[in-house]
């Protein structure tokens, strides 16, 4: 399903996916545009962090999943025999869940993506790495203690540096994983904010359980229950006068 | 009121029983280094460490054992350490988890607990017979090598579980290739651990008689190893011949436990060995 017009920077066509025999997702066919936020929402268990997960291929590492249906960057499938999961992956960006810094400084957790990519010289690396800072807007908060353990930081400031971190690789594509979900009130703000900034460079897609963030940030939200796309419009529409009595049940919280 | 009074008396004899098992164990282990220490002590001189068996090994000292014990265990060391840790990184990072990977760490869990005269009847026919080694000290580590590899293996893929998975998927977020995110993100906080365990299996191959007295251990020889196809003195072999196949075993006692309290060192020595290198990967990682 597609709201925008215009080719999408990345969608999927009927995708189904299956854990052994259980499936996951049914068919689900959405569009995510260039410089625009899209959230997928909906209850625990329909499936939403597994379809974003799929963007990216970071479910190829479970064992026993299965895939059907395709998945378009730039028009071109992800599943292609000729496609590099490698650099996709680097093409698409993830933030997880829970903050996940390697236990090194501040300093090397920015640098890894650039260091595995063959970087050396240590003046680009600082260069990237303060650009990456200030992009994901924790510059300030550490530029005197680059060296300390990632660990010492709060955990909003370990998401923001798993941020830094994803951008540092110049990415396409970002994709957040309930990046909320782990940290407080205050560090969501930021982050919040920051995925505002960060759509006009990049496509942003977010799987977020919190409905008001959903309409904080995005512009287009998806609703899903049970693996299926239920309902995907405009943010305003989806909160406002949503299609289906599904969407409508589920935001108003009469279950979820 | 009284059903407190209860749980608590009910929670004090278990901490009395936990105490006592406790000191228990400690006073057996105490009770054992002060006897070996009181009727091994007096034979201690440098002369035991570093000189040769004299008069039928009723003089003299143990440094060809001594130097028989280190030589073969370092060729353990060099068959188990690195096909250890590479068979453990391959069945935990690598190996799909099917049916025959499940069988085959089944295996190796069995094989660490299979005893060591068995390994040593092994060595024989492998090592000495079919590729014709000889008695020799190849032969004696390869053994120990052997044997040691089941517990290299599972102490090493017991460290790799303890590195969380958002270590591993983070960095193929970040689009490294599987063996960068291993190399850059899985073994460095794995390999204290791995060595920890590894140098605990080394420690117990370094004390074994049983698979060394067919495979390459002699009862005694005038000179030390040049190659790896000599023969060898090592210590624990010595303090089995001493303890009970010497001509004149009530004369040579003080030397045996003199024997035994140097083995103890040395295998303590290696365990403290073990504490050590974890404790300073560990602190250079923070």
């Amino acid at each position: 399903m597609s709201v925008e017009t215009g080719i999408a920077k990345i969608e999927t066509k009927d995708l189904d996916f299956y854990y052994g025999t259980s499936r996951a997702l049914k068919r689900v066919s959405i569009s995510c545009h260039r410089n625009r936020v899209t959230a997928i929402i909906g209850p625990s268990g329909c499936g939403k962090s597994t379809f974003i997960r799929t963007l990216n291929r970071m479910n190829d590492v479970i064992p026993g999943t299965r895939i059907e249906g395709t998945i378009l960057l730039d028009g071109k499938d992800v599943h292609a025999p000729d496609v590099d999961v490698v650099e996709l992956r680097r093409r698409v960006g993830m933030v997880f869940q829970k903050p996940n810094p390697f236990p090194k400084s501040i300093f090397d957790n920015t640098a890894y993506g650039l260091r595995i990519n063959g970087m050396k010289n240590k003046k680009e690396l600082e260069e990237v790495v303060e650009k990456s800072l200030r992009g994901a807007a924790l510059w300030d908060e550490v530029k005197d203690r680059l060296d300390e353990n990632a660990f010492a930081l709060s955990g909003g400031q370990q998401q923001r540096l798993c941020i830094a971190r994803a951008l540092a690789v110049e990415p396409e594509v970002i994709l957040f994983d309930e990046p909320c979900s782990a940290i407080d009130p205050i560090a969501t703000a930021k982050v919040e904010d920051l995925i505002e900034t960060l759509k006009t460079r990049y496509t942003v897609v977010i799987v977020t359980h919190n409905m008001q963030q959903a309409a904080r940030v995005s512009d287009f939200t998806a609703f899903m229950m049970l693996g299926e796309l239920v309902e995907l419009d405009v943010t305003e529409k989806i909160f406002t006068n949503p299609a289906s009595k599904l969407t409508e049940d589920y935001i108003t919280g009469r279950f979820g | 009121m009284k059903k407190m009074t209860k749980k608590k008396i009910i929670q004090g004899i278990g901490f009395f029983a936990l105490r006592a098992a406790m000191a228990l164990v400690l006073a057996v282990l105490l009770l054992f280094l002060y006897d070996i220490g009181k009727k091994g002590g007096g034979a201690l001189s440098w002369e035991f460490l570093s000189q040769a068996p004299r008069k039928g090994m009723t003089e003299g000292g143990i440094f060809p054992a001594i130097f028989g014990t280190f030589l073969v265990t370092l060729i353990t060391a060099i068959l188990a350490v690195p096909l250890g840790m590479g068979a453990a990184i391959y069945l935990h990072e690598y190996a799909r988890q099917t049916r025959v990977t499940r069988l085959i760490r089944l295996s190796i869990r069995n094989l660490s607990g299979v005893p060591s005269i068995v390994y040593g009847l092994f060595g024989v026919i492998l090592f000495v017979n079919i590729l014709r080694f000889g008695t020799s000290i190849l032969s004696a580590g390869l053994t120990l090598g052997l044997m040691t590899l089941p517990w290299t293996i599972t102490a090493s893929e017991e460290a790799l579980k303890t590195v969380p998975d958002s270590y591993r998927e983070g960095a193929l977020a970040l689009g490294a290739t599987k063996w960068q995110s291993i190399r850059t993100n899985v073994l460095p906080y794995a390999v204290p651990g791995m060595l920890t365990g590894t140098v605990l299996g080394l420690a117990r191959a370094a004390g074994e008689t049983a698979p060394i007295m067919f495979t390459g251990a002699a009862f005694y020889l005038p000179y030390l190893p040049k190659s790896l196809g000599d023969q060898f003195m090592a210590l624990p072999y010595h303090l089995y011949i001493m303890a009970t196949q010497h001509h004149a075993i009530q004369q040579v006692r003080p030397l045996a436990y003199g024997t035994a309290l140097v083995l103890i060192a040395l295998i303590l020595g290696l365990n403290m060995t073990a504490v050590v290198i974890r404790y300073r990967l560990r602190r250079k990682r923070r």
